[in-house]
């Protein structure tokens, strides 16, 4: 969580990262996000609410997840050293239920029975039918009838965990559109219903609250890199989709200059085919779900249809804090393509016998390019999000195989 | 100056009170939509809120999605909506035009180009559903400047201070959303509507409109009784949707009637 000493202090009052994130939502869901600020920041005052939110990483996630030196990949690469940050050891099998654990406690003080989600790959959809079932909370997870078909696993087990999952037809029928859905049953339901937002998206406070309550992970890396290499990393790098695993590693590195932080884009078939998801590299700001960001948009202002082979990254938007990152220069956003996360996540399962998931095979992917241009006592700190099982399916079908 | 204002007063004079219908500019298809809104004048709308459509509409219901997917596949953009809007003007220059959509078209477009097009096109107001006051008093200021008119929602879980910012940036007047939901929703409740507006009236000085919900002359009556203005949106575009495309038209302007039959005190 943001701790006083902590010089950086975005957003403002209203939620705002220099002209980005903001609230942009009707005038219903006002009131509503004003509620949910005001008891966000009580709970963020209240020991015994911080002391149940770490008992809960710790006991139930497992936290804190390990830092591995890949070793072998490494020395193969022949340059930099390779650290990877194991979100992928957490219960649920990614960093999503961090931000999970911290919006249902948040929603039960708040006497909230009801919780909504948005999903695209199906983890935060799991990790908050996982919480739900955990505090007793009824749950709704929505999610495009599109990735439905794309992650039938995940699906059957958000039902197994007791979630009602709704289909979305909408629009691209993918992760935007259910996250469309999502605002609209919360506009809907708004007296008894949570939104738990999976990324650090949406209208203020959630791009900040998320990233508070992932930045868990970065926090844990500022301890545990001392003691495994006498020093902090020379870079951290992350895959973004809508930036909430990168905004948790990045958030404490912050104020050290001396730790680049580089945000890894989805470039898809490649920046020039049109056919990715890097808003920060290939977008322009606008105003979508609530907030002012990067977004993919045509001229017209109407927001375009993304691809990734990972459904996490398939998103037209991204957290308005990392569009202020940008700008700013603190942090650099890179891309890169479907074909060489594919190629780092079958190198990772070979040489290091982790199976990463294709959204941290991209920031994996990165680091593999980058580590050979560097010195072999140069420390490169890499997130490793997610576990890959929920994508045999996906690696397996373009390798022609049927299960 | 804008056409809403004086709209208003000759509807005061007589004892009356708005009809707003809302259709989505460029559905079913683009060459519709100028007749489509001498119909619903000829139906006896007052104001006529014509929907920018938008490829992410969070605050709609499934209805008035379809018409922006609609309207989309055509390519419709703010351009073409402004192009529609002065070719309207050609044979109406009464019927004040209030554009409504989302902040993103007009952001892509530039606000400042937006604003001096919309004035030159012949609209008369403009609400974006997702700029509350908080992130668009410029925009507001610029609007009014130019004599545009910036609508506001307000809704059943505003504030009663909420009521005096959106009065004190809008103008033209006040759209009360009816109900906890997205347009088209099922779950009007009239007499909850009915027991706020006073009080909204009261505080905002301006006419206060009631939409989201509204599908019948029954419900338009009750609505008109305590409202300056009903708006009718989803049930439109469902007459627009089931209608053979050459009678849509005839048909708007009948069930327009219909209602307006009914908020005059007459038979629904
Ligand atoms: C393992 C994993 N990593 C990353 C992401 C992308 O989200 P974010 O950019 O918010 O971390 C997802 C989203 O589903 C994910 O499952």
């Amino acid at each position: 969580m943001q701790t006083p000493e902590n010089s950086y202090c975005l957003p403002d009052a209203r939620g705002h990262f220099g002209k980005y994130g903001g609230i942009f939502v009707a005038e219903t869901l006002i009131p509503a996000l004003e509620e949910l600020r005001l008891a966000y920041e009580a709970a963020k005052a209240d020991a015994a609410f911080r002391a149940e939110f770490e008992y809960d990483l710790k006991y139930y996630v497992g936290r804190p997840s390990p830092i591995y030196h890949a070793k072998r990949w490494s020395g193969l690469l022949g340059g930099a050293q390779i650290y990877l940050k194991r979100e992928d050891l957490n219960h649920t099998g990614a960093h999503k239920v961090n931000n999970c654990i911290g919006q249902a406690l948040l929603a039960r003080r708040m006497g909230k029975k009801r919780v909504i989600a948005e999903t695209g790959a199906g983890m935060h959809g799991v990790a908050t039918a996982t919480v739900a079932a955990r505090y007793g909370m009824e749950c709704v997870v929505y999610m495009g009838a599109e990735d439905i078909r794309r992650q039938a696993a995940n699906v059957y087990r958000m039902k197994l965990l007791g979630a009602t999952v709704v289909p979305v037809e909408s629009g691209s029928k993918t992760l935007k559109d259910a996250l469309n859905e999502a605002m609209r049953d919360w506009v809907t339901n708004v007296a008894d219903t949570f939104y738990i937002i999976g990324t650090v998206a949406g209208p203020h406070p959630y791009p900040m609250m998320v990233r508070d309550f992932q930045s868990v992970i970065g926090a844990e890396c500022k301890i545990q890199m001392p003691e495994l290499v006498g020093r902090q990393p020379d870079a951290v790098i992350a895959c973004v989709g809508g930036g909430s695993n990168a905004m948790g590693i990045f958030y404490d590195y912050i104020p050290l200059a001396g730790v680049r932080l580089i945000g890894v884009e989805a470039a898809g078939l490649g920046i020039d085919s049109g056919k990715h998801a890097a808003s920060i590299t290939a977008g322009t700001p606008g105003v979508l779900h609530g907030n002012r960001t990067y977004l993919l948009q045509d001229k017209n202002g109407q927001i375009i249809e993304t691809h990734s082979v990972s459904a996490g990254l398939d998103y037209p938007g991204v957290g308005p804090e990392h569009a202020w990152l940008h700008d700013s220069g603190r942090a650099e956003y890179v891309t890169v393509d479907d074909e060489e996360a594919l190629q780092a996540f079958r190198d990772l399962c070979h040489v290091e016998g982790i199976i990463p998931a294709l959204e941290s095979s991209h920031a994996i992917a990165y680091a593999a390019k980058l580590a050979p241009t560097l010195a072999k006592d140069q420390v490169l700190l890499v997130n490793l999000s997610g576990r890959g099982d929920k994508d045999m399916h996906t690696v397996a079908e373009r390798s022609g195989i049927q299960f | 100056m804008s056409r809403i204002p004086a709209t208003f007063w000759r509807l005061a004079a007589a004892s009356r009170k708005a009809l707003i219908p809302f259709i989505t500019a460029g559905d079913p298809e683009p060459g519709l939509t100028v007749g489509l809104m001498h119909a619903l004048v000829a139906g006896g709308a007052d104001i006529i809120e014509l929907g920018v459509p938008f490829s992410d509409p969070m605050a709609d219901g499934p209805t008035i999605q379809r018409a922006s997917e609609r309207a989309l596949a055509y390519g419709v953009s703010l351009h073409i909506v402004l192009g529609m809007v002065r070719e309207f003007r050609k044979q109406d220059d009464v019927t004040p035009v209030v554009l409504m959509g989302y902040a993103n078209p007009i952001e892509a477009y530039g606000a400042e180009a937006f604003v001096a097009d919309a004035v030159a096109a012949g609209v008369d107001g403009v609400l974006v559903v997702d700029y509350p006051p908080e992130e668009c008093a410029g925009f507001a200021a610029q609007m009014k400047g130019a004599g545009l008119d910036p609508i506001f929602l307000l809704a059943p879980t505003s504030t009663a201070a909420r009521f005096a910012e959106v009065a004190q940036m809008g103008s033209g007047y006040i759209y009360y959303v009816s109900l906890k939901g997205v347009t088209g929703a099922a779950n009007l409740d009239l007499d909850a509507v009915a027991q706020r507006i006073p009080a909204i009236r009261e505080k905002v000085g301006m006419p206060v409109g009631v939409g989201f919900g509204i599908r019948d002359g029954a419900a338009a009556a009750r609505i008109a009784a305590v409202a300056d203005a009903v708006v009718i949106g989803s049930r439109i575009i469902e007459e627009i949707e089931n209608s053979p495309r050459d009678q849509a038209a005839v048909r708007v302007t009948a069930f327009l009637r219909g209602i307006r039959n009914a908020m005059d005190g007459g038979n629904p």
